[in-house]
C-alpha cells in the first residue's frame, strides 16, 4: 500500500474514532441518566421496551445507533484490536465530562486512570489501523 | 443478579464485536459516505449473516448493560465493560488473525488497568 493512501487511511479511522467516541459517551450518558431517573425497572422485556419511550432514554438510543454505524464502518477497514483500544479514549472523555459538566471531583485514583488510558490509547494510535498496512 | 447480567453482557459484547468485525470486513471498506451510497452498503450489511448475529448479540449486550446501569453502580458498571478487552484482543489475534504487537498488548493492558482506576 502507497505512504499516500497509508496516510488517508489513518485520517479516515481517526475522524470516525471521534464521531464513535463522542456518539457512545453521549448516548450512554443520556441512557444512564434516562434509567435512573425512571427508578426500578422490572425485568421483563415488555418493561425494557416500556423504558425506551422515556425522552432521555430514547435520546441515549439514538446516538447509540449513530455510535453503531460508525463502528461498523470503522470496522469495515481497520482491526478490530485497534478499534477497540483506540475509542477506550472515551472512558477519559467521560471523566473529564463528569468534571467540567457536573462538577464531580476527579480524585488522583481517577487521574492516574485517566494517564494510564491516555497512554494506551497513545501507543494502540501509533500503529497501522489495519493488519495489512504493517510492514 | 449482578453477576449474571456481568457475565451475559461480557459475552455478548464479544460475540457482538467479532462477529461485526468478520461481516464488515467481508463486505469490504466503506469509501463513500454520501446518503445515496450509504443506503446501497446499508442493503447489502443487513443481509450479512455476521452482522446478523453481531446485531443480535449486540441487542443482548444493550438490554443487559442497561438493566446492570439501573441496579449497579456506574463505578462497578464500568470496569466491566472494559473486561471484554482482553477476550476481544485474543479472539482478533488468534481467530481474525489480526497482527497484535507489542504496542497493542501493552496499550490494552494500560488501558484496562487506567478503567479500573477511572471507576474508583
Amino acid at each position: 500500500m502507497r505512504a499516500t493512501d497509508h496516510g488517508r487511511l489513518r485520517a479516515k479511522t481517526q475522524f470516525w474514532a471521534v464521531v464513535s467516541v463522542l456518539s457512545n459517551v453521549a448516548g450512554n450518558s443520556a441512557l444512564t441518566y434516562g434509567m435512573q431517573s425512571l427508578g426500578g425497572v422490572g425485568n421483563t422485556p415488555a418493561a425494557l421496551i416500556e423504558a425506551l419511550f422515556h425522552p432521555w432514554v430514547a435520546a441515549g438510543v439514538a446516538l447509540l445507533i449513530v455510535w453503531t454505524f460508525a463502528h461498523m464502518a470503522l470496522l469495515s477497514w481497520a482491526d478490530l484490536s485497534y478499534v477497540m483500544p483506540v475509542t477506550a479514549i472515551g472512558y477519559v472523555v467521560t471523566a473529564f465530562a463528569g468534571k467540567f459538566l457536573l462538577g464531580e471531583i476527579v480524585s488522583p485514583m481517577r487521574w492516574a486512570g485517566i494517564v494510564l488510558i491516555t497512554a494506551g490509547v497513545t501507543l494502540v494510535g501509533r500503529t497501522p489501523p489495519a493488519s495489512e498496512l504493517h510492514d | 443478579m449482578k453477576w449474571f447480567l456481568v457475565v451475559l453482557c461480557m459475552i455478548s459484547t464479544t460475540v457482538g464485536d467479532v462477529f461485526r468485525s468478520l461481516g464488515m470486513r467481508s463486505h469490504g471498506e466503506i469509501h463513500d459516505f454520501r446518503p445515496g451510497a450509504l443506503g446501497s452498503a446499508l442493503h447489502a450489511i443487513v443481509r450479512n449473516w455476521m452482522v446478523i448475529v453481531s446485531t443480535c448479540a449486540m441487542a443482548v449486550s444493550f438490554f443487559s448493560f442497561m438493566k446492570l446501569v439501573s441496579i449497579a453502580p456506574m463505578t462497578f458498571a464500568v470496569p466491566m465493560s472494559a473486561a471484554t478487552f482482553i477476550p476481544e484482543t485474543l479472539l482478533a489475534r488468534y481467530l481474525l488473525r489480526e497482527r497484535v504487537d507489542w504496542r497493542r498488548w501493552t496499550g490494552i493492558a494500560l488501558i484496562v488497568i487506567g478503567v479500573v482506576f477511572i471507576a474508583q
